[in-house]
């Protein structure tokens, strides 16, 4: 192949424009360039997201299983999660990943007053998102729905004596809405475990961009960090359909 | 250490290895964004509003077809990814295929059990 | 052309020779500067002594495993004992030893010199991989220390969910801190060798072991994640008893299977693919001759990882899957075994009319080629599955996955921990000691594990610590190969350390290869290359560095 050191100036000149040769502080010894930092950085964290995926997709694949395997517990159970509780949190953390896009952006035209601003909106929306899977956990303590030793199905097996507008379950069939619980719980909560770490991380990058660290070109942080949470979003977008809408009209049939 | 780094990138990399595409440095906009967060919210209130509408086999098929939409645009928009190199966004769907490979291979042994409760 | 020597070891003038001034283990002194460095090279170190102390402690295992199964009676232990034996055994080679063996020693000190890069894209990323390394490593010697586990390395369900009473959640939490381990480690290769080549590299200009090592990654960040959900299903069972995976509760147990085996599939083409990166790098060397079908075998790698991720069922055919859907298992399985046949060939054409010389590395790759294609036919034997539901849980099995993990890839990462310590090291290893430890390892091997082949086929089940009388001749015979084995894994810790201290200095190139790592000091600087090299030539292009050789000036230390 012709010698790597040709005809540096032109191609030198043609590519100046695209990336200044300026190193920011934070510039790693071992990359030759911004740009080949900052491209690295974002595709070592999408390769991250991609175990991300594969971390979840064992509890999607086992949740199309049981959801398969026992539909009719599968919707009686659905039915006691609240819509108007779950659609809200979709709302929320929707909300909050427009912030979350906003604060990138506000990074990237370098006006440190935005991004602060831009964070700590992402911060409160996902505390809100939190609190109100606090309160549903906690009606779900208070039903004995959570499964394990205390798991009591008879909401199921007689929903007139609790009021509610279901068809009743046999017995055996009621025993499987634990199954239902246990992947609403587990997919759900570990959920919320990423959406603790997000905001530990969120507290963290807020810290650094009231010191002025992400509005003076460097902007990988936050880019990064947006990355990771608007894929807990994504997990989220999914989530509230297939685990609150499965059959919201049983009566119907 | 320092002046040795600058020396070295002074050379050009014509076959240009380290950054192929020169992915360009595209600044997605605040009113962009608005009009995803827009669809977004839009797709979440069809969802609830489909789900009460008894289509049979289409509900979990709308639902999912929803939830897609929503997760592609977030991923194109507020991720970026439209705007990034081609080795990101075939890292994407490479994450993507694998997720689909899992579910659709273990599948295939639940879908031809012959004692299955499918 | 003169006559080919016995040997391609070329070494500078003894009398004179003195190792570098600066390398990348005196530029810093002390024991911090180990511990938190970002040197690849000095992570790759650490690992290196970190991984053979595993190694010993899974052996030791192994030696105990031999001995009880010297009488048919189950004499020496109890059975609950016996398969705590083979569990940790097991649990640790894997994840311990096998896993982490070749990428994260001999990759994660090469890779970045192989293609022009100071280090790594995270350094660290490369050095928390570490510390998850020796923290699951520290729970693993806990879980042992309470009592051990004693489920199989593959905690089947429900016995590992409901039947036992050890230590499953401490061990599960030592293996998934362990795969995150070597998800960081895949990740850091993976951006580096897309992002970091320096000029002139090209992908088809880069070693072949770099090529396996990015397929290797690839499983490892696709493929592990699925391992750490299904262990923490199998730790949420445990806990809180939610029938994820027990009938009685409407759970399907056949479901952790194929969520475990999804990830443990694709793990032994993590093992092997390193150990095959190594051959390559080996096989070309000492034949003077560039790998025969460069693209064959740089595609094959991609493919192995590809296929891997289709054949997981084949662990799975007599546990109640559905016919048809094994018999589309069975087919990919057949399929998977084409790439690897591939690079057999290609490393047996390169060997043709190349100049072949004997040094240990080439022993051992030697070995590897032929261990390797008795272990990877008879999977093929076991991808059938008429066969399979005979040989199934047998000792065949132990024997077919013990040929290509022990015959093959440990072979193939002792053959590239000698062709590259002078590398790492700038000493030279004594060439007799080693050639004999090379010869007793090979002997060893197949008095151990080709009895083992007729156990299984004869019908003798595997983790049974007691057998009927008539297997007893057979399983003398592979303790006797297992006592030799041992001797021949410990020679090389002893002589390894010796010539730290009393080696011959090794110089630039003493196998005078091609690759960019040999073309620099050993051991290298800190920073691998006091410039960044440019890439003008192809890989393995022996006659440029013929080229070079005879125009440069000799220099010394």
């Amino acid at each position: 192949m012709d010698s790597a050191i040709a005809n540096p100036q032109a191609d030198h000149d043609a590519a100046e424009h695209e990336h200044e040769h300026v190193f920011v502080p934070q510039h790693r010894h071992h990359f030759a360039t911004e740009e080949q930092q900052r491209e690295a950085g974002s595709f070592g964290m999408w390769l991250f997201l991609l175990t991300e995926i594969m971390f979840f997709g064992g509890l999607f694949f086992a949740y199309l299983l049981y959801r398969n395997w026992y539909y009719d517990a599968f919707v009686a159970a659905s039915n006691q999660l609240s819509i108007p509780l779950g659609a809200s949190n979709t709302a929320i953390l929707i909300t909050s990943g427009f912030f979350m896009a906003l604060a990138v952006w506000a990074a990237e035209v370098r006006k440190k007053a935005l991004l602060v601003v831009f964070l700590i909106f992402t911060t409160l929306f996902g505390l809100a998102f939190l609190g109100i899977k606090y309160v549903e956990y906690h009606e779900k303590w208070e039903k004995h729905h959570i499964p394990g030793a205390s798991f009591d199905a008879s909401e199921f097996i007689n929903p007139s004596a609790y009021g509610l507008k279901e068809n009743p379950l046999p017995p055996d069939v009621a025993q499987k809405t634990q199954m239902f619980f246990f992947l609403y719980f587990a997919m759900t909560g570990m959920h919320a475990l990423h959406m603790i770490i997000g905001i530990g991380l969120l507290v963290w990058l807020l810290a650094r961009a009231q010191r002025g660290d992400f509005t003076q070109g460097y902007v990988a942080p936050i880019e990064n960090f947006g990355l990771y949470w608007h894929f807990v979003d994504i997990v989220w977008l999914y989530l509230f359909p297939l685990l609150y809408l499965i059959n919201r009209h049983p009566l119907a049939h | 250490m320092a002046h040795e780094v600058e020396q070295e990138q002074h050379f050009h990399d014509p076959s240009n290895v380290t950054n192929p595409e020169h992915a360009s440095h595209h600044i997605v906009s605040p009113a962009q964004y608005a009009l995803v967060f827009a669809a977004l919210l839009t797709g979440t209130a069809l969802t609830v509003v489909a789900a009460n509408i008894d289509l049979g086999v289409l509900n979990p098929i709308i639902a999912l077809g929803i939830a897609c939409t929503k997760a592609i645009i977030v991923i194109l928009f507020f991720m970026h990814v439209k705007y990034q190199s081609h080795l990101i966004k075939t890292t994407v769907a490479a994450g993507f295929f694998m997720f689909l490979v899992l579910i659709t291979m273990t599948l295939s042994d639940y879908i031809s059990r012959a004692w299955g409760l499918w | 052309m003169s006559a080919p020597s016995p040997t391609i070891l070329k070494l500078p003038d003894q009398s004179s020779a003195t190792m570098p001034k600066r390398n990348f283990i005196n530029a810093e002194h002390g024991l911090l500067s180990w511990l938190l460095t970002g040197d690849h090279k000095r992570i790759a170190i650490l690992y290196l002594i970190s991984i053979t102390v595993f190694f010993f402690i899974g052996g030791a295992f192994a030696g105990l495993i031999r001995l009880e199964l010297l009488t048919p009676q189950g004499d020496l232990v109890s059975s609950d004992t016996y398969n705590k034996l083979f569990t940790m055994h097991g649990i640790i080679m894997v994840f311990l030893f096998l896993v982490p063996s070749v990428p994260a020693t001999i990759g994660n000190f090469l890779i970045p010199m192989m293609i022009g890069a100071r280090d790594l894209a995270f350094p660290k990323i490369n050095l928390l991989s570490w510390y998850l390394y020796i923290a699951a490593g520290t729970i693993m010697i806990a879980s042992m220390a309470l009592g051990g586990v004693d489920t199989g390395w593959t905690f089947t369900t429900p016995l590992s969910t409901h039947y036992l009473n050890t230590h499953v959640v401490t061990t599960a939490v030592a293996v998934f801190i362990a795969g995150f381990s070597s998800i960081f480690t895949g990740l850091n290769f993976i951006v580096t060798i897309h992002r970091m080549r320096c000029p002139g590299m090209t992908w088809f200009r880069m070693p072949l072991f770099v090529w396996a090592h990015y397929a290797a990654s690839i499983l490892m960040v696709l493929g592990t994640p699925v391992l750490a959900i299904t262990l923490v299903l199998v730790g949420l069972e445990r806990i809180f008893g939610i029938g994820v995976f027990d009938p009685t509760k409407g759970g399907d147990p056949l479901l952790f299977q194929h969520l475990f085996w999804f990830y443990s599939h694709p793990a032994v083409y993590i093992m092997i693919l390193p150990g095959m990166a190594v051959i390559s790098e080996v096989v070309s060397t000492f034949a003077r001759k560039r790998v025969f079908g460069y693209t064959a075998v740089a595609f094959s790698s991609v493919a192995i990882a590809l296929f891997g991720f289709f054949v997981w069922e084949h662990h799975m055919f007599i546990m109640g899957v559905s016919n048809y859907s094994a018999l589309v298992f069975s087919l990919l399985t057949m399929l998977v075994a084409v790439p690897s046949a591939i690079k057999i060939f290609n490393w047996c054409f390169t060997l043709q009319q190349g100049s072949i010389t004997f040094e240990t590395p080439m022993l051992y790759a030697f070995g590897f080629m032929g261990l390797f294609t008795i272990g990877g036919l008879t999977g093929v034997f076991l991808g059938s599955l008429g066969m399979d539901i005979q040989l199934t849980e047998t000792y065949f099995i132990v024997a077919h996955f013990h040929f290509v993990m022990v015959g093959g890839m440990l072979m193939a990462f002792l053959a590239g921990v000698h062709f590259w310590w002078p590398k790492m090291t700038g000493r030279m290893y004594p060439e007799s000691l080693s050639k004999l430890a090379a010869v007793v390892t090979f002997i060893g091997f197949n008095l151990t594990f080709m009895p083992q082949f007729i156990l299984g086929y004869l019908g003798m089940p595997r983790r049974y610590h007691a057998y009927p009388p008539e297997f007893q001749v057979l399983n003398v015979l592979s303790t006797a190969g297992a006592t030799v084995l041992g001797v021949g894994y410990l020679l090389p810790v002893l002589y390894l350390a010796w010539s730290l201290k009393y080696g011959a200095i090794a110089g630039d190139n003493p196998w005078q290869a091609t690759g960019l790592e040999w073309q620099t000091q050993s051991p290298p600087l800190t920073e691998n290359f006091p410039e960044i090299p440019i890439m003008d030539h192809e890989a393995y292009d022996y006659e440029w560095l013929e080229h070079k050789t005879q125009h440069e000036v000799t220099h010394v230390g």
